[in-house]
């Protein structure tokens, strides 16, 4: 890698950063960061592969409230320098998302790191706005989002610091059923981010919505449109039919009053 | 009322729309999303509010305690624009009534963002990016920044421009039935996608072989009389193309048991074991080691 690369990298990895609090244009995403990871070095197909795996292992990670997801910023940052580093090619991706995993821990850390340092730039706030200086408070808040971009930008540097040939002597002391169940682990870590969206949305009204998508998916030869075009269909059906069916008054909660007119026949024998 | 001495105008409102997407920049432990808040709505204040006490104010107005989804920012702005335009305008808009408005919203809206945006169009969106990302296939990420980018500007935008012209009136509208109906569809949607994603990614392979069946002669390709070079290649594609079997016995892994009962069915049992064990506060950070250790274990043992 040479020294417009590796400044490009630093780039790319401040995006990310700045993404991963705002999650506005999605830099943070791994089919984003990754794939600009690998388009920088001249590795464009290895990022965008490394991309494609690691999103589907992040699909349910989100920053809502209380909750903490996994950061995916630094995952997906660090594991593709590492990815391109290592030189080991797509043999190398199963590496990489299992290494991504720790890296998403440790961004947590981070996050938290800058969100209580924001806790006292809000107060510097408060004294700029009592004096109606909004050129104060604009500038802090870039200071703060730049403090989010070197959160990723700074771990990024340190790694390209390390010489590749490192990495893979390192690497290479990773024995091959090591690496070989690690992909075969992240291959099953989808499942977690799935979980953490179904625990969020399930309700006994929506049940039957996921069993017909699983069951559907075994057919090969839908796509993923045409799933999500099945799935857009039904659920606009069922609330057409709700609003025409239901004797009022069923659509105030999630779970009674179906609106099934079957149902309501069934109710009155 | 025309008799409105300053107004906001097409490209103030957009000034405040791009501003917002700084929304959560300097997000923090005490008073959340207050700072963005202020920072959004900065561009419009200026114009409104050009005696120095006045901005003053209205910054303290703004940088009270407030968290939304970042997109679901946007109706909340526009109302707060049509107030304050009104507020600059002499008419009698307490501070009250413009707090009282960004709660009011705050919560009902932040509940339909997550699973609209982060558990329905970004999983929806990202998947299909990713599907496609997984073949080497440089569309899969741009699909996914257009779509994904294409969908949250136009919404902050014309929502915004919503909030702005319905005013405080919106407020009549948020409890009624459309908010909760976008949110139950997008649930129903997310759920089914969900479904089918399981299916699809949630990938276990139990390697074991359950059986080996020698196949019936003439069932499989018979390597020794097949003709000597390019002919013989050929000869062989052939045959494997009707259906012969490579070698002279049938393996049968407990995987193909277990697809020809119900395929994905480990993947979807995992997923519900992982739901189990994040509804008893089990970390997830924590799950998804334990799943990495079983899963190199499971391949040391040769079960996976």
């Amino acid at each position: 890698m040479n020294a417009i690369q590796m400044i490009l990298v630093v780039i790319v990895a401040f995006l990310a950063g700045m993404e991963g609090i705002l999650d506005q244009w999605e830099f943070h995403q791994p089919l984003v960061a990754c794939t600009l990871i690998g388009l920088v070095t001249g590795n464009l197909v290895l990022g965008v592969i490394l991309g494609g795996y690691l999103q589907m292992i992040a699909l349910g990670w989100a920053n809502i409230g209380a909750a903490v997801a996994p950061d995916a910023a630094l995952a997906s940052v660090a594991s593709a320098i590492i990815l391109v580093q290592s030189g080991q090619g797509t043999k190398g991706i199963g590496m990489a998302t299992g290494i991504a995993m720790p890296l998403a821990v440790a961004g947590l850390f981070l996050t938290m790191i800058v969100r209580t340092i924001s806790t006292g730039i809000v107060h510097i706030m408060d004294a700029d706005a009592k004096r109606g200086d909004w050129r104060k408070i604009n500038m802090w808040q870039w200071l703060d989002v730049c403090l989010q971009g070197l959160r990723i930008a700074i771990p990024a540097a340190l790694l390209l610091a390390i010489p590749a040939s490192q990495v893979r002597y390192w690497l290479g002391l990773m024995p091959a059923w090591l690496s070989d169940g690690m992909s075969i682990g992240g291959a099953m870590v989808v499942a977690v981010g799935y979980a953490m969206v179904i625990n969020m949305m399930a309700s006994r009204e929506v049940w039957p919505f996921f069993a017909i998508g699983f069951a559907l998916a075994a057919i090969k030869d839908l796509t993923l449109i045409a799933l999500g075009a099945i799935g857009l269909a039904l659920a606009l059906m069922y609330l057409s039919l709700e609003s025409k069916g239901g004797n009022g008054g069923s659509s105030n909660s999630d779970n009674d009053g179906t609106g099934d007119p079957l149902g309501d026949i069934i109710d009155d024998y | 009322m025309a008799d409105k001495k300053i107004k906001l105008t097409k490209a103030d409102r957009f000034k405040v729309m791009w501003h917002s997407q700084f929304l959560q920049a300097s997000w923090n432990y005490e008073r959340m999303q207050n700072g963005g808040y202020a920072y959004s709505l900065i561009p419009a204040l200026r114009k409104l509010y050009p005696k120095k006490e006045d901005m003053a104010a209205a910054l303290q107005r703004h940088l009270v305690f407030f968290n939304v989804h970042p997109y679901l920012v946007s109706p909340i702005l526009g109302v707060t624009l049509a107030l304050e335009e009104d507020k600059a305008n002499g008419a009698k808009v307490e501070d009250e009534a413009i707090q009282g408005v960004k709660v009011g919203m705050m919560g009902p809206l932040a509940g339909v963002g997550d699973p609209v945006f982060w558990y329905t169009v970004r999983p929806i969106v990202g998947a299909l990016g990713a599907s496609m990302a997984i073949q080497g296939n440089v569309l899969g990420p741009i699909l996914f920044f257009v779509i994904w980018n294409v969908i949250r500007l136009a919404f902050m935008w014309y929502t915004q421009e919503f909030g702005y012209k319905a005013g405080s009136a919106i407020t009549n509208d948020m409890s009624g039935g459309l908010l909760q109906k976008v949110t139950r569809g997008a649930s129903m949607m997310g759920m089914f996608v969900l479904g089918s994603l399981i299916e699809r990614w949630v990938n276990i392979k139990f390697t074991p072989i359950v059986s080996k069946t020698p196949v019936q002669k003439g069932g499989y390709i018979d390597w020794g009389s097949l003709p000597a070079g390019a002919k013989g290649i050929q000869q062989a594609l052939i045959d494997q193309a009707n259906g012969l079997s490579l070698t002279k016995f049938k393996v049968t892994t407990l995987q193909n048991n277990l697809d020809s009962l119900i395929p994905g069915l480990a993947g979807l049992l995992l997923t519900f074991l992982c739901m189990w064990l994040l509804k008893k506060k089990v970390s997830p950070i924590l799950i998804i080691i334990a799943i990495f250790i079983v899963g190199v274990v499971l391949h040391v043992l040769h079960v996976l």
